[in-house]
């Protein structure tokens, strides 16, 4: 305790002597993960300003690749996807671990995550903000969609709607027996799955009402009632739980699917000492906690939780079990090229009738 | 049995929202005559036009074409045809095309439109210009073409819209005379409207003028020239010199009248309605006025006045000068004699005029 | 001395052309056909060659997607030229002044918000507990609600919708310049509204509507949102798949490729369309 006080107090003074160098924080984020109020919080602390623009994780990849790095001093993509990017496109630069107050991560996440984005023996990737994506169910009408594959039966023909993405083929083939994350390393194996995903998606295909696009689309759908079951993102669950308590978040029974987006340093970003005073800013336990307040999302600060609401804590407990967080698939970085294979099959997929 | 004219309007009345722009108008139009209505430019002429074409309705009235009655018909079930002010030739079509347009609406057999189509065409001395495009056609060419196309379909009356106005002079000129020819060529009523009334004397036999609405006077065009019947057809057709004048004595037709200026004046006149110290309009044309450089030489021996003149006005044969009255310092035109006698005049030369008081119209200020 | 001033002078003004041409329409074509001819052998290795252009040929995928975008956006094109003529008609001939201004305005309403906006307005009236699916089961039409949304007819919909007012603009252009004098006497010799409308009005009106139709043509074939929003699972978009390419696979050398294609397929397109209704280029695009 004693430790922790003296080392939020050095922080502190750090901070304020830093903000002699005011600079520009770009910040390359997904919504919600850049409230104002801990915008407003941070600038008048440090003297930074922060122009923050919103995006998903393969924007965000292009536009980087766009500028090779430039035009952003801070991203925040998933932690699976960042050593394929480095290899290809050189895009990020690496983490100074010394310039990190480490002190407030998760001591776990912060070594799998550095173990999952270490590329040529640097690290390139903190862990931020952790969640899983699994069913979204209105359980008074589809009561008995428990995993992926339920999204196919008869009962909720035309009004189950999942994503045309990478996370569904993957989903489908746990839900199917099959375990896509063991053969990541494995082209023709991996490519045997995808067969059988892309044979189970097609004949499901009648079953979908529409592909979605967008978190706020799902969420239309499924509160209008025109869609019972989804694969969706657990937040949007929760969301929709408070305002109808029918609809909630369900982890599969095959487990739901572990991501965590991160802190990345573009290759040409410019203002690294606002992008570490940000990372060491928001992972404060209680500036963690207005986040995952907006974003629905717990992060990986210690003692992030504790100021949490309770409803989103008695949510988030009501859809995870123990058993169900043990059962929890999280992404493995994907090798470089695996997209193109993937995204054959997507095409396929949609262009069949 | 009598043969009913070509044209008969009968208290045709025409009210827009906020004015009447056609005020019970009647007239009839004998087969094969030229009609003119002449009159100035928002005189209702044209909206006359467009009620007889069908692009207006009347308010009242009534309106007969070979005594059928035209009202509920539509422009393109109407008998009639018009040449438009611009002639809206259609630019997408060539000449033959142009000309064939009405004749495909019917419905006539290809081989007969075309042989139809260069019989009018040679008719209005276009021969061989059925390919030619309408923008490589001269204004005059473009006049003929309005015509021909009209005169195809072989309508009972023939419109035609100021048509020679967007004309040079010259060109108006040659085309006056050319389209009386045309009109005796095909012996087709035609109903002209035009605020030029040359245009109208020429070619007319029979002349409307119109003001706000109403037709003035119809007439021959001599009776329009020669016999006003009233004081806007006296002022508009023709030149005229205007006073105002006030009858003093009167006896009979002869009237005896003092004009603003004081000068007396005798006037020879068929109106009546004239009483002694009644304001009158008095009108005298430029040529009824003799002209002598001595008292002595004038024939004419009533109206005799010594004037100053003020300036000459050269126009070849309808040269004018213009006098002031030495005595009551009243102005007036008179016109050159064409014999060339009056050629040397200048200003500032002193000139003796008479005029017959017959030569006079006269008529009584409205209302005043 | 005075020639070098003018030559000064020219060169300035032309140097915002000059400018525009090569910094926004010339180099980005450079880099994007660069982009397009470079294959990928391995990690961060290309090597130049035009494999990504056979594959367009040679994955049906690809070339029927491209057929669908086309032939869809051929027909949006002809659905809105018929809303759109008449709609024009009766702002150039049939209205005045004030009236005129407002039904203009009117049309362009629409493009005050975003394409996006419009977009999400069309779905709140088309899908299944929406406007349309509410008021017909309120006026007893039907029983249950209906679906509208998420087909190709709905893609039609906001296709026209989105581009009607490209197809007004130059129709009501070429309408105002045709003389009402031409339509009387149309009229005056006996015409038809039919007759004077096919033979007249409309050959009139032709510059304005090959305009129009190559601008909406363009604008369907190029749409993104519409289609791939209100179309739902079946709705295959050329541009779409190009946007797949760039952003979700990462392969932007077939990504420039197909947007190559889909310029050159396009212009053929209206190529063809010009030979048709025997239209030039530059008499359309030049009045």
């Amino acid at each position: 305790m004693k430790i922790k006080l003296v080392s939020s107090i050095v922080f502190a003074t750090s901070l304020m002597a830093q903000g002699a160098h005011a600079e520009t924080l770009r910040l390359l984020t997904w919504g919600g993960y850049a409230p104002e109020e801990v915008i407003a919080k941070f600038e008048a602390e440090t003297g930074h300003t922060v122009e923050v623009t919103t995006s998903n994780n393969e924007e965000m990849i292009a536009k980087l690749r766009a500028t090779n790095g430039g035009g952003f001093d801070l991203a925040q993509p998933s932690q699976d996807r960042i050593t394929s990017a480095q290899e290809e496109f050189g895009i990020y630069k690496p983490i100074d671990m010394s310039r990190v107050n480490a002190e407030l991560f998760i001591p776990s996440m912060l070594s799998a995550t550095a173990g999952n984005t270490t590329y040529n023996g640097e690290v390139y990737g903190l862990p931020h903000v952790w969640g899983t994506s699994g069913l979204v169910v209105n359980t008074a009408q589809a009561g008995d969609v428990q995993d992926y594959t339920d999204l196919c039966d008869a009962s909720v023909s035309g009004k189950v709607s999942y994503r045309l993405k990478r996370p569904t083929l993957i989903g489908f083939a746990y839900s199917m027996g099959l375990d896509p994350f063991a053969a990541y390393a494995d082209t023709e194996a991996y490519q045997g799955i995808l067969d059988q995903v892309e044979a189970k998606l097609t004949e499901c295909k009648p079953n979908v009402k529409t592909y979605w696009e967008g978190g706020d689309e799902i969420k239309n759908l499924l509160r209008s009632g025109e869609v019972v079951a989804s694969m969706a993102w657990d937040t949007g669950g929760w969301q929709l739980n408070a305002d109808n308590p029918d609809i909630t978040f369900v982890a599969p029974e095959s487990g739901a699917l572990g991501w965590i987006d991160t802190f990345v340093l573009p290759a040409r970003g410019r203002a690294d000492d606002a992008a570490y005073d940000w990372i060491n800013f928001v992972m404060q336990p209680e500036i963690a906690a207005m986040i995952t307040n907006t974003a629905g999302n717990f992060t990986a600060a210690v003692d992030g939780d504790a100021a949490v609401s309770a409803d989103l804590k008695a949510r988030y407990q009501g859809s995870f079990d123990q058993s169900a967080i043990d059962n929890i698939k999280w992404y493995p970085p994907v090798p470089a090229g695996l997209e193109a294979i993937e995204g054959a099959t997507l095409d396929r997929i949609n262009a069949a009738n | 049995m009598t043969v009913s004219p070509d044209l008969v309007c009968r208290d045709l009345v025409k009210d827009f929202d906020s004015f009447r722009a056609v005020d019970h108008v009647t007239f009839e139009v004998p087969q094969g005559s030229f009609f003119s209505i002449l009159g100035p430019s928002g005189c209702g002429k044209t909206t006359l036009l467009r009620m007889i074409a069908g692009f207006q309705s009347p308010s009242s009235g009534d309106l007969l074409i070979k005594g059928r009655s035209m009202l509920g018909v539509p422009p393109n079930k109407r008998p009639v045809s018009m040449v438009f002010q611009h002639l809206a030739l259609f630019p997408t079509m060539n000449i033959g095309d142009n000309v064939g347009f009405g004749l495909r609406q019917r419905g006539v057999a290809r081989s007969e439109i075309k042989a139809r189509v260069t019989q009018v065409l040679e008719r209005v001395g276009l021969p061989g210009f059925s390919e030619r495009r309408v923008e490589q056609l001269s204004g005059g060419q473009k006049q003929r073409v309005a015509i021909a196309r009209c005169m195809v379909l072989e309508p009972d009356v023939l419109l035609l819209d100021e048509p020679l106005g967007a004309l040079d002079l010259k060109l108006r000129e040659h085309m006056k005379i050319e389209l009386k020819a045309l009109q005796s060529e095909f012996n087709t009523t035609f109903v002209y409207i035009t605020h030029d009334q040359s245009e109208a004397l020429v070619m007319s036999d029979k002349v409307a003028v119109m003001n706000h609405g109403r037709f003035e006077q119809i007439g021959t065009p001599h009776e329009i020239y020669y016999d006003p019947k009233t004081a806007f057809v006296a002022g508009f057709v023709g030149d005229a010199n205007r006073f105002d004048a006030k009858v003093s004595a009167k006896s009979g037709s002869a009237l005896s009248m003092v004009t603003e200026a004081g000068t007396q004046i005798e006037v020879e006149t068929d109106a009546s309605n004239l009483s002694v110290g009644q304001g009158a309009e008095v009108f005298l044309r430029p040529e009824a006025i003799e002209l002598a450089k001595a008292q002595a030489d004038l024939t004419v021996k009533t109206n005799t006045s010594v004037g100053v003149v003020t300036s000459v006005f050269f126009n070849g044969a309808n040269s004018m000068v213009s006098l002031k009255d030495a005595k009551a310092g009243m102005s007036f035109n008179v016109a050159l004699p064409q014999t060339g006698a009056f050629a040397d005049l200048q200003p500032g030369d002193e000139v003796y005029t008479s005029w017959h008081p017959a030569k006079a119209r006269c008529y009584a200020h409205d209302g005043a | 001395m005075s020639s070098d001033a003018s030559r000064l002078g020219f060169y300035l003004l032309i140097a915002p052309l000059l400018l525009w041409l090569v910094v926004l329409i010339l180099l980005p074509h450079i880099g994007l056909f660069a982009v397009s001819i470079s294959e990928k052998t391995g990690v961060r290795e290309y090597e130049i060659g035009f494999g990504n252009y056979a594959a367009f040929f040679t994955e049906p995928l690809y070339w029927r997607t491209f057929a669908r975008t086309a032939i869809m956006s051929i027909l949006a094109t002809v659905l809105t030229l018929l809303l759109g003529f008449p709609i024009a008609y009766y702002i150039a001939k049939l209205t005045r002044g004030r009236t005129k201004t407002t039904l203009f305005l009117m049309c362009m309403i629409p493009f005050w918000v975003s394409e996006l906006v419009r977009t999400y307005g069309w779905m709140i009236l088309l899908r299944e507990t929406g406007v349309f699916s509410n008021a017909l089961q309120y006026i007893g039409l039907t029983t249950g609600p209906i679906e509208f949304l998420y087909n190709d007819a709905a893609i039609m919909v906001g296709l026209v919708y989105t581009s009607i007012l490209f197809m007004v603009v130059p129709l009501v252009t070429t309408l105002d310049s045709l003389d009402d004098s031409l339509i009387e006497a149309g009229y005056d010799l006996g015409g038809t509204s039919f007759s004077v409308m096919r033979e007249i009005v409309i050959p009139h009106a032709m510059p304005g509507i090959v305009s129009g139709c190559i601008v909406v043509f363009m604008l369907s074939l190029g749409n993104y949102l519409t289609p791939i929003l209100l179309g739902g699972k079946d709705s295959l978009w050329f541009t779409g798949m190009i946007y797949t390419q760039f952003i979700t696979r990462f392969n932007w050398e077939l990504g420039s490729a197909f947007g190559f294609l889909l310029l050159a397929l396009s212009s053929l397109v209206v190529f063809v369309g010009l030979k048709l209704s025997r239209q030039s280029l530059t008499e359309t695009m030049g009045r």
